[in-house]
């Protein structure tokens, strides 16, 4: 269909107007991390992102929250997943309560969560251990919706109860069943879901900075009280390497599904 | 029992008996599940709800809650908390909607369209202390387009920065991230207009207008509404992104709430932090339910096709 030239005009300054809101920030931090970085300097330089490396507490929070991350992928995988499944081949009673329970994290914004937790996260801190690895508990029940959202469209797409029969029948284990069978016939579910998890542990400050945790976001934080340049440096390469991560996810469908919030 | 030794191992081995497919103990599947959700989110959803209507003593009272309904400070920041999320909810659906029918009428799957996407995917989570620096590094003191207006449009607001710290800052910062998940969130529906719908009408003598008035428009409707709903909900639980850039403890219910919680001047005040809670979640259930109820007419739409 060949399109009319109205058409075009309202598509062309759409895309103008929008793009401009939201390219115009981040040229900005490309602008603002390569100003000269000490005063009489002129020209530009990388002087902020070498200084990336410096920052003290910085490596340490960007390990902490990949080990944070790996922990939540873990949880999805040998705890969240095999449960949905078991859910929907075993327990059709508890499929309802199970859907209520994994999306009651939207109804509980992190904000309030975080009202709910500080107590236990208080005991924990005292009485087990002060790392913010231990975060990985809330966290996992953050991203709750966003995972049961991705596996419950892979679930009701595969006849896994034939799957499950049939694996069964030729003697397969229960294990063998949900790890080698069910499993891989749903893996770009499992994989998107694993992608929300390294973007929000990485992302979240909420709750980490209420719980005094020193997490990837609040390290950024203080960094930008000393030097505004070096955070947006720091900033900016998150956000690249968030993107990069996306993009090289082994997703031949759409790309852009890894983060539908569209639920219920 | 084996029935739960899968969850941690994941071993393939070990034998199991027949009776595996019937039986009672199959619940114990989920008792792993039901521990951490206990731990991580019943337990602090309860501790919120019932820690609401307590006194210090954990005896039942509503003074704190009755106290945070009637104090004037909270009332302001509640309703600051909604106009925001309800203004930056409007225009980030308009934008985002013009912006994803703009996608769907270029070529699928193109280049354009898959960059829009995946950038999308990763703005619409970009809030924050990164998304704060962005716009710091944007129109703060030295930054690209303040220090352009500085030369350029001296007498502007642009050139003076101090609007970013306040309500209309606050509104571009959360409309950035508005509408990225717009554009996610309306694609699909957009991507479910048959283009015979189109083909028909024209077929029957009708207008561009008169195709978007008649048939676009009001099947879009519920989609569009619930997605603004969504957007919603989104800015009203924002924090960090307020907490960043405002330097004000009761502009907003959230900031309000962490005031309450971490309190470093005063003491804090834990009751009166999961009051305000409460009647965050009430807002933020009733806009859900909402969603839910439009989602069931777009997908029985979405069947009938």
């Amino acid at each position: 269909m060949k399109k009319s030239i109205g058409v075009k005009i309202w598509r062309y300054s759409i895309i103008f107007v929008v793009a401009f809101y939201l390219l115009m920030p981040l040229v900005s931090m490309v602008d603002f991390s390569t100003k000269p970085f000490s005063l009489g300097a002129t020209g530009r330089s990388l002087d902020s992102w070498r200084a990336i490396a410096t920052q003290p507490d910085l490596t340490l929070a960007i390990t902490r929250s990949l080990i944070t991350a790996a922990i939540v992928m873990s949880v999805i995988l040998f705890l969240i997943v095999p449960t949905a499944i078991w859910v929907h081949l075993k327990l059709p009673i508890l499929r309802r309560p199970f859907e209520l329970l994994c999306l009651l994290p939207l109804a509980i914004p992190a904000i309030v969560i975080v009202v709910g937790v500080a107590p236990l996260y208080r005991w924990i801190s005292i009485n087990l251990t002060e790392s913010p690895i231990t975060l990985a508990g809330v966290y996992s029940m953050l991203i709750l919706p966003y995972t049961y959202r991705s596996l419950s469209a892979a679930l009701d797409a595969v006849d896994i109860h034939t799957l499950a029969e049939a694996a069964r029948t030729l003697g397969a284990t229960i294990p063998r069943v949900i790890f080698g069978i069910i499993m891989p016939t749903i893996r770009t579910g499992i994989i998107n879901g694993s992608f929300i998890a390294i973007a929000l542990v990485l992302g979240e400050y909420t709750i980490s900075n209420i719980l005094n945790y020193k997490t990837f976001q609040v390290v950024i934080a203080q960094i930008g009280l000393n030097s505004g340049s070096i955070a947006v440096a720091v900033s900016l390469a998150s956000l690249i390497f968030v993107l990069t991560l996306l993009l090289i996810i082994p997703n031949k469908k759409r790309q852009g599904a890894v983060l539908d919030v569209d639920i219920a | 029992m084996t029935q739960i030794q899968y969850k941690g191992t994941g071993s393939a081995n070990g034998g199991t008996g027949s009776r595996y497919w019937r039986g009672k103990t199959s619940y114990l599947g989920v008792l792993p599940f039901l521990i951490l959700s206990g731990v991580f989110l019943i337990y602090p959803t309860i501790n919120v709800v019932v820690g609401a209507f307590q006194d210090g003593k954990g005896a039942f009272s509503t003074v704190t809650f009755l106290e945070v309904y009637n104090s004037p400070i909270a009332r302001h920041a509640f309703a600051n908390s909604l106009s925001i999320s309800i203004q930056t909810a409007v225009i980030g659906s308009i934008l985002g909607g013009l912006f994803a029918w703009a996608l769907v009428t270029g070529k699928p799957g193109g280049l354009f369209y898959r960059v829009s996407v995946a950038l999308s995917s990763v703005l619409a989570q970009f809030g924050g202390i990164m998304l704060t620096f962005a716009f710091l590094a944007t129109f703060a003191f030295n930054g690209l387009v303040s220090s352009l207006a500085v030369k350029y449009l001296p007498n502007t607001f642009l050139a003076d920065s101090t609007w970013l710290y306040g309500r209309n800052g606050l509104a571009v910062l959360y409309t950035f991230f508005q509408i990225p998940l717009m554009v996610l969130v309306f694609l699909p529906t957009l991507e479910n207009l048959k283009p015979q719908w189109r083909e028909a009408s024209d077929a029957l003598g009708g207008k561009a207008y008169e195709y978007w008035l008649r048939v676009g428009i009001p099947i879009l409707t519920p989609s569009f509404a619930g997605a603004a709903l969504l957007l919603f909900v989104n800015s009203l639980s924002a924090y960090a992104t307020a907490a960043t850039l405002i330097n004000m403890r009761d502009f907003l219910t959230p900031l309000q709430i962490a005031g309450a919680l971490n309190s470093e001047v005063g003491g804090a005040n834990p009751a009166e932090a999961k009051s305000l809670s409460v009647f965050m979640v009430i807002v933020v259930v009733f806009a859900m339910s909402l969603y839910a109820l439009l989602r069931r007419r777009v997908s029985k739409w979405e069947q009938r096709r």
